[in-house]
């Protein structure tokens, strides 16, 4: 039988959280949770994601970026997708990612909250080999 | 006011006459003026030109702050370019020199945008008085329009920020509504129900921020009547702690009251609802499991202090400043889960203002704070 995929879900909005695992799950994906960078370095201690989807703005603005560093340091094969509201809480935009961008923020994709399930999911199969 | 700051402004003169230029130069470079009603000091830089198109060409590449212009130029009117600049709307002001003091001429060069008029020969005191006038009119407007435009920024924060705020909410309840429809079978029930709970949660601190909101606007647009009476504080406080032992109760945390002195004053008892709610709510909220709350009420002087200490998760240092600033939230590994409009504090800060007194707050990371409140009564 073939394993499950399994998909990290890093998040300091407990709401998202929770609905993306259920969608998710109702995907056949299976999905660990973590609220924030802190709780997913613990996380990562014990598990390599097949994916990992990571919020920006969490304890600190930039936790994502860290936490999206750090997961590709210690699983360099492991894609990331960075989802963030900060285009209107700051009025800063990633909109369409550069080569330039991507070598510095550490993600393969970023998405502007709201997310729609169907987005991220079709961007799980892309990214999950 | 104490003169705080330094200012240096561009004082241009624009004559034929070498020496009335030079003379005037002398008087200007060494002129101060004191504008008391913003605490600036003026000094003043000074350059001068001869011929009219030059100082049109000049003024296309250097700001100037004052302009004395000669009625009569060898090149043009002192009035054309008066005229010019007017319509430039450069914010600049100009002065008219001229040598036939005329009142015909006052008044077509006030039209065309003077704002003083000085006749040759002057005498160094009404050159003085005339440019300190103008330094005066200058900064004021200067000043009038830069907190105009602060305002309508922070308006404009304001807005921009509570959109963000309501928006949360409704992104939350709109996808558990969207999961609920969708009916999975891979969700139990216990989890449903745990999905309306939530939905549920997010209303209320969406309800919460309006009525937070209705507050705010109340004080700020000084619309709602201030109903003043006799107030009695211990028994508001009382009422308080009341609300406030139900959230209190569920985490085992214990409320305790201190009246040192009768607590009386004259005010309106919704504000201090507010303030007494705002600061007990917060300091449920933010404690630990089997903490405490202790509020203490005294009177001394005419000064009523309300403080309220709670053994939560205390404050960082660099936290505090900015913590009574509207939609300011403490966001940390602690904080999360804790719902708040991020109004409550600045709306304490609002009020106690109103009553000639101010908040502050004493916090230990990991110990508890304590908010104090001062008012005059």
């Amino acid at each position: 039988m073939n394993k499950k995929t399994t998909v990290l879900l890093v998040d300091d909005d407990a709401d998202f959280l929770l609905q993306e695992k259920y969608e998710l799950e109702a995907e056949g994906y299976e999905v660990v949770i973590a609220e924030g960078r802190k709780k997913a370095k613990e996380v990562l201690k014990g598990l390599k994601p097949d994916i990992a989807i990571v919020d920006l703005m969490m304890e600190s603005p930039d936790a994502g970026f860290v936490l999206s560093y750090e997961i590709k340091k210690q699983y360099p094969d492991t894609p990331v997708i960075m989802v963030t509201a900060v285009t209107s809480k700051t009025g800063i935009e990633f909109s369409s990612i550069t080569e330039d961008e991507k070598h510095w923020i550490k993600a393969d994709t970023i998405f502007t909250k709201p997310v729609r399930t169907e987005q991220l999911l079709k961007e799980i199969k892309r990214l999950v080999k | 006011m104490k003169l705080t700051s330094e200012e240096r402004l561009k004082v241009i003169i624009v004559d034929d006459e070498e020496g009335m230029c030079l003379g005037a130069k002398r008087i200007v470079r060494d002129f101060v003026v004191e504008v008391n009603d913003l605490g600036i000091k003026v000094s003043f830089d000074v350059k001068y030109v001869t011929r009219g198109k030059e100082y049109l060409d000049l003024l296309e590449k250097e700001k100037f702050d004052i302009t004395l212009i000669d009625y009569k130029l060898p090149d043009c009117s002192g009035l054309d370019i008066l005229e010019k600049i007017t319509k430039k709307g450069y914010d600049m002001i100009p002065i008219m020199i001229t040598a036939y003091a005329t009142f015909e001429a006052a008044v077509q060069a006030t039209k065309l945008g003077a704002h003083d008029f000085i006749a040759k020969p002057f005498t160094p005191d009404e050159l003085r008085s005339s440019l300190r006038k103008a330094t005066v009119h200058l900064l004021l407007a200067r000043h009038a329009r830069k907190s105009e435009e602060e305002k309508r920024k922070l308006r404009f924060q304001f807005i921009s920020i509570l959109s963000h705020e309501l928006k949360a909410p409704l992104a939350a309840i709109e996808g558990y509504l969207n999961i609920l429809q969708k009916r999975y079978e891979t969700i139990s029930k216990e989890d449903y129900d745990m999905m309306l709970g939530r939905s549920l949660v997010r209303l209320e601190g969406m309800r919460k921020l309006i009525f937070d909101l209705l507050d705010v606007t109340r004080i700020e647009s000084g619309d709602k009547k201030r109903n003043f009476e006799e107030i009695n504080i211990e028994d508001m406080a009382k009422s308080s702690v009341e609300m406030a032992n139900f959230e209190a109760a569920k985490r085992n945390i214990k409320i305790e009251l201190n009246i040192k002195t009768p607590v009386k004053m004259h005010a309106d008892k919704g504000e201090i609802e507010i303030i007494l709610n705002n600061l007990i709510t917060n300091a449920v909220k933010y404690n630990k499991e089997n903490g405490r709350v202790d509020i203490v009420l005294e009177k001394n002087d005419n000064k009523i202090r309300i403080a309220v200490s709670d053994t939560g998760i205390g404050l960082e240092k660099e936290d505090i400043s900015r913590l009574f600033e509207e939609f300011v939230r403490i966001k940390n590994e602690h904080t999360i889960g804790i719902l708040g409009s991020g109004l409550g504090l600045s709306t304490i800060k609002k009020l106690a203002k109103l009553y000639g007194g101010e908040v502050t707050v004493q916090s230990v990371v990991g110990e508890g704070s304590t908010f104090t409140v001062e008012l005059s009564s």
